[in-house]
């Protein structure tokens, strides 16, 4: 709640140039794709421009967010907002994830056995799928993108799972370090996740090869393929991401940024962290396992 | 001497009654000039439908009226101008229990036979007929899967009558008026080649489409149903009364969307019977499709 | 409480904190002000209005008469499926969130959003994911054109089209999420002390509400589009029954963030009604718990009650009767809302000045659109009304006369304390009812066009349907004078209208009203000192 603790008054920050450049950067990056998927030439470079003008504004941005913070401009209610901020955002995250997880049940529970007659579907593999049995993981009755392998749950993915769940300790352990002020175990610590993110990454790069190059599991392999890739995509792409932010992090305790009882910037990319591990939990379990 | 105004609103009040007690002998579902109400339509699921919207309607109309009459008197009565005082209060909880409990009885009222006739409809089984609807862009194909156990091979294409397909053509500059079969202005809502049914049969519909998703609706049947492409919906219908039912495709389905319509001919059985077995003859040299054994068909 | 307004010339931390940027580019372009934001927003809102309006004047040109006179069927597709996108995203949408912008921290005593900076990047990416959208219509094979809704496969068929109008409505989510996520966290955390949840403002809990709503579903949408994408460019499945998906699980998905979606375009609505009729009636909002509690069990209903847009997919039995019961609940907290502003007049002291009129006219006209709401909600009968223009009759009722009106009052009801300025009575009045007259012609019809047997999205029809449907399009073209009216009015009154005073009007209660008109470039940078006298709400009768 708003309170006038004396001078401290909610910071309301001057006109900023990095939304106008953040919006430049995104409307480039989108018709720059856009273009791109329609095959025109310049489609490509400017997606690449579009994407470098949003890395500039973000650098800018938090540049002074980080700038700000350090000179003390932020009272304990500007940190809330910035606290809700993230949170409301993780929770958007969730939403999309819901999206996707909700087409592999749907998939899985009504689409897959429908087709293969069952309940509802009676007539509909009677006319027309005929001799379709509902399995999965499956691609469809017409078999789209043809036989294929799927990744099995114990090797590779289980490793992953490990890692992420490793990850999600150390950056604990971390934070605590940060909060008790133990610089040199904060720096480990909080290395090791970044170490363990982009052992993540390289497994998850690996297992994309193999599941291309051997198993013809590709985003063409019917549903079952559309729903892998999908949700395993945008999960690494958040593992990227997050893998960059800890990166950051971890040069910004470096240069001494955060106090034991101050650390925003970390918390926030922390929550996250956990975040992306949770899906994975999700995904090993609904995608991987059963 | 009468003025335009009047006679206009006769005719609309005339459609509206014709529309209501539609068709005795042969029967047409062809929309009236200024028609104001939904048509009853020949089925039972079409009285269904007739009777679920006209509850409906006469519930929200006679809350319209206790609402609105409430605010107009407000209004009228408790205005500043008129010296009205405005009071204070803000609660009253007896009120606001009964406007909540009032509604919900009411909603359980209406949901009770809606509830009815929805299982009702529900149940394809045991048709006498099959017929097979696909959607394509911008046509109907209709296969005559079995009729009485026996599979017909019959199956056919219908799409837009020429003449409307002539007169919709932009700035054609024809009237559209002027698309007639018999009296009735068709126009838009015609074909080349009727779905001829039977009545009083139970007729089961397997619908499907080819490209994109299309709807496949006759208001004289009582309901719509997607035509999805590679997934089967059914429905069922037993029409009661011979004579010529008109509908369109209900679903946008691309730029000639509006000019898909259906036209189904319902005929007693022994014409449709002597129908069939003329379509049967013409057919046979023709490789009929390969549909597949009727004989083991789900019934659910 | 002028002291706490005027209060803006403090020792603030910073220099220049007291005036308003000078040049274009600070003042309009790198803006952190709540108040500027919430006028861009407006403003766009208002040029996008008068664009989708437009593109519902070829549709109704088009409709006037039987027989294709002026486009092709194509094209006609394209500009009901623009039609609608513009009107919603890019009209009402971005509408409430300039209302929220201008008045959640002036209503709650807040200084500003609790995150300024962001708050000015969610406005600018909307001018250009509307230009990402619009300039599809000069491509090869123009804009989308398979429906708002964009059901595959048909969306699919779109050309160069579909990449532009999802990255498109990916910019519009971006932005509208952020916009929220700004919203909540001001409403949560930016209150002047003693501004308890339950003496806020009903718009402030309307729009606390709706935020959360965007926050739920606009990724949902995200991801429908984005796997429609990968449907077309990288041979995925998920709507393809061949390889095992189904097309109609795009609809679920679509209409799981859709059916919300009409929620958030009409709580902000029910919010600005609330805070009207108490004003001109003179009198405490009735219920005002109720209406809280009411708002919530709304945005809770919504997401369980998406498939009623899809009676006809073919679902199981099971499916139509839980989504018929869940829709037809509804009714019951949108019941309580009608029957309190009608209980707020009762035994009030009315005035009907503008704003007043056409919140009257939002109670009933919205009422009317949620009846045939409710019928649409009834299975055995969805199966005739589905995709007729009874369900378009619908959709405008609640939109138009509903979303708009609500828009339009908030616009009249706060227009002089954003501009110290008094409008033209006599000229808002005539808007109002020449609105009234119109738009009740363009859309009433529409029900009897539906029930006579009419499909919605056909560019020609049968010769019976001619009547009404020039009817509509006559009330279409009165309809399409009303944003030169009021931008007629508002010009004037700005330019030349009366001052206004810091109350405005005689029964407003509220913070917003504390302060002068027209309010400062910064208020409350100092929270303020909250007496009951001033609360809008919240009880100090109890
Ligand atoms: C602001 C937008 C808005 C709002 C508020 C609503 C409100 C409601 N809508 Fe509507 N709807 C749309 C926007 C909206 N809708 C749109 C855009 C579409 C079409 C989308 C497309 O296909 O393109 C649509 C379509 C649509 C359909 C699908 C029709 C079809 O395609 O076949 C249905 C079906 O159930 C439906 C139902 C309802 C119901 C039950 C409400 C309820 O919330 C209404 C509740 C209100 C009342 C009932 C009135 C007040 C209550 C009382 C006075 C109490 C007492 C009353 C009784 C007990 C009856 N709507
Ligand atoms: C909020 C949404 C909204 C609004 C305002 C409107 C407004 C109008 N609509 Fe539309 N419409 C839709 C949403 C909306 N519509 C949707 C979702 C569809 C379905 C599309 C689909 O099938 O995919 C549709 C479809 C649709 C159809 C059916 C097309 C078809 O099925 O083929 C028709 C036909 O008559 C139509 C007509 C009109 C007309 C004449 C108006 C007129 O009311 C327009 C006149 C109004 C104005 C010109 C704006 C006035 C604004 C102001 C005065 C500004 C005030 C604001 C500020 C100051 C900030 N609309
Ligand atoms: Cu076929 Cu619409
Ligand atoms: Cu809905």
């Amino acid at each position: 709640m708003a309170t006038a603790e004396g001078k401290h008054i909610y910071y309301v920050p001057h006109g900023s140039k990095w939304p106008a450049v953040g919006t430049i950067g995104l409307f480039t990056t989108m018709i720059g794709a856009a273009n791109w998927l329609n095959e025109v030439s310049w489609g490509k470079p400017a997606f690449y421009v579009g994407v470098a003008i949003l890395l500039f504004m973000m650098w800018g941005w938090f540049g002074d967010v980080i700038r700000e913070s350090i000179k003390g401009m932020y009272n304990s209610q500007v940190d809330v907002s910035f606290r809700m901020g993230m949170m409301w955002f993780i929770f958007s995250e969730i939403m999309f994830f819901a999206a996707f997880f909700g087409a592999l049940f749907y998939a899985r529970m009504y689409s897959v056995p429908w087709l293969g007659g069952e309940g509802d579907g009676a007539l509909t593999n009677f006319y027309l799928h005929q001799g379709y049995a509902p399995a999965w993981p499956t691609n469809g009755p017409e078999a789209v993108g043809g036989a294929f392998q799927t990744i099995p749950a114990w090797g590779v993915p289980l490793l992953n799972t490990l890692i992420l769940l490793t990850s999600g300790v150390t950056i604990t352990i971390a934070h605590h370090a940060l909060r008790a002020g133990h610089r040199k175990q904060l720096l480990v610590f909080l290395g090791l996740t970044v170490a363990l993110g982009a052992l993540f990454l390289y497994y998850q790069a690996e297992e994309y090869i193999e599941a291309y190059q051997h198993l013809n599991l590709t985003l063409g392999s019917g549903v079952y393929g559309s729903t892998f890739f999908m949700l395993t995509g945008f999960h690494g792409l958040h593992v990227t991401l997050g893998t960059i932010m800890l990166l950051i992090i971890w040069f910004r305790c470096l240069k001494g940024h955060f106090s034991k009882d101050h650390h925003f910037g970390f918390e926030a990319v922390a929550w996250y962290w956990h975040f992306v591990d949770v899906v994975w939990l999700g995904l090993f379990m609904f995608v991987y396992v059963l | 001497m009468k003025s335009l105004a009047t006679t206009r609103i006769r005719r609309a009040v005339s459609a509206a009654v014709l529309a209501t007690t539609a068709g005795m002998v042969h029967a047409s579902s062809m929309p009236a000039r200024w028609q104001l109400n939904m048509g009853e339509g020949v089925t039972e699921t079409a009285r269904n439908a007739y009777r679920m919207h006209m509850i409906a309607l006469w519930v929200c109309v006679v809350i319209g009226v206790i609402v609105f009459g409430a605010m107009a008197y407000a209004m009228f009565k408790f205005r500043k101008s008129k010296g009205a005082v405005a009071a204070q209060w803000s609660h009253n909880t007896k009120a606001e229990v009964i406007w909540t409990v009032i509604p919900i009885l009411i909603l359980v009222v209406m949901a009770w036979p809606a509830t009815q006739m929805l299982v009702k409809q529900a149940d394809t089984s045991n048709p006498v007929l099959t017929v097979k609807v696909t959607g394509y862009q911008w046509k109907w194909r209709y296969e005559y899967v079995d009729y009485e156990g026996k599979p017909t091979g019959v199956n056919f294409v219908s799409k837009l009558d020429a003449e409307s397909d002539k007169t919709r053509q932009l700035k054609s500059g024809l009237d559209p008026h002027a698309v007639k079969v018999g009296d009735e202005a068709t126009y838009l809502l015609n074909v080349d080649k009727p779905l001829v049914l039977p009545t009083n049969a139970k007729i089961r519909f397997v619908v499907t489409a080819d490209d994109v998703i299309h709807a496949w609706w006759v208001p004289a049947l009582g309901w719509k149903t997607d035509a999805i492409p590679d997934i089967i919906n059914d429905a069922w219908t037993l029409i009661e009364q011979p004579g010529t039912y008109r509908g369109q495709c209900a679903e946008l389905c691309g730029q000639d969307h509006g000019f898909m319509p259906i036209v189904v001919e319902a005929k007693p059985k022994a014409e449709f019977d002597r129908w069939l077995a003329a379509q049967q003859a013409a057919a046979t040299p023709a490789t009929a499709p390969a549909a597949p054994a009727p004989a083991a068909a789900p019934q659910g | 409480m002028a002291t706490h307004a005027a209060a803006g010339h403090h020792a603030d931390h910073h220099d220049d904190h007291d005036h308003k940027p000078q040049g274009f580019w600070d003042r309009w372009v790198f803006t952190t002000n709540h108040k500027d934001i919430g006028t861009l927003y407006l403003v766009f809102a208002f040029i996008m209005f008068c664009i989708g309006g437009a593109m519902s004047g070829v549709i109704r040109a088009e409709l006037m008469t039987p027989g294709l006179q002026f486009v092709d069927p194509g094209f006609f597709n394209q500009m009901t499926t623009v039609h609608a996108l513009v009107m919603i995203f890019g009209g009402v949408m971005p509408a409430f969130v300039g209302l929220a912008n201008w008045m959640i921290p002036l209503q709650i005593g807040a200084p500003d959003m609790a995150l300024p900076r962001m708050n000015n990047w969610s406005f600018w990416i909307m001018p250009f994911a509307f230009t990402v959208l619009l300039c599809t219509l000069f491509l090869p094979g123009g804009a989308p054109a398979g429906g708002w809704t964009l059901y595959p496969p048909l969306s699919l068929q779109g050309g160069s089209s579909v990449a532009f109008a999802i990255f498109a409505i990916h910019m519009m989510g971006i932005s509208s999420i952020m916009g929220a996520i700004n919203i909540i966290a001001t409403i949560l955390n930016m209150r002047a002390p003693g501004m308890d949840l339950l003496k806020m403002p009903l718009f402030v809990w309307t729009w606390l509400i709706t935020a959360f709503l965007l926050i739920a579903v606009m990724p949902v949408l995200a991801g429908a589009v984005t796997m429609l994408l990968t449907d077309k460019f990288f041979g995925t499945s998920f709507f393809n029954a061949a390889g095992g998906g189904d097309p109609v699980m795009f609809q679920h998905i679509f209409w799981f963030f859709g059916h919300p979606e009409v929620y958030i375009m009409i709580l902000p609505a029910f919010g600005v009604v609330s805070e009207i009729i108490p004003t001109f009636a003179r009198k405490p909002l009735f219920g005002y718990q109720a209406m809280v509690y009411a708002t919530a069990s709304i945005a809770f209903l919504s997401f369980i009650v998406w498939a009623h847009h899809m009676f006809t997919v073919g679902m199981p039995l099971g499916g139509e009767l839980f989504f018929m019961y869940a829709t037809m609940m509804i009714a019951v907290p949108t019941g309580v809302k009608v029957f309190n502003w009608v209980s707020t007049m009762w035994k009030g002291s009315m005035t009907f000045e503008t704003p007043m009129l056409w919140a009257i006219g939002f109670v009933i006209l919205f009422t009317i659109g949620g009846f045939s709401g409710l019928m649409l909600a009834i299975v055995p009968a969805d199966f005739q009304y589905h995709d007729t223009y009874f369900v378009v009759a619908h959709f405008h009722y609640v939109l138009v006369t509903g979303a708009l009106f609500s828009i339009i009052a908030a616009v009249y009801y706060w227009w002089p304390k954003w501009t110290g300025r008094m409008y033209s009575e006599k000229w808002g009045k005539f808007h109002f009812w020449w609105t009234i007259v119109f738009v009740n012609l363009l859309f009433f019809p529409q029900h009897f066009l539906g029930l006579a047997g009419m499909p919605r999205r056909i560019p020609d029809y049968n010769v019976a349907f001619a009547d009404w449907n020039l009817i509509s399009s006559i009330g279409a073209f009165g309809m399409l004078c009303t944003p030169v009216f009021m931008f007629l009015i508002l010009w004037h009154s700005k330019k030349h209208g009366a001052a206004a005073t810091q109350q405005v009007w005689e029964g407003a209660h509220g913070l917003e009203w504390t302060v002068p008109s027209p309010a400062p470039h910064h208020t409350f940078t100092e929270p303020p000192v909250i007496r009951a006298q001033d609360l809008a709400h919240g009880d100090p009768t109890h």
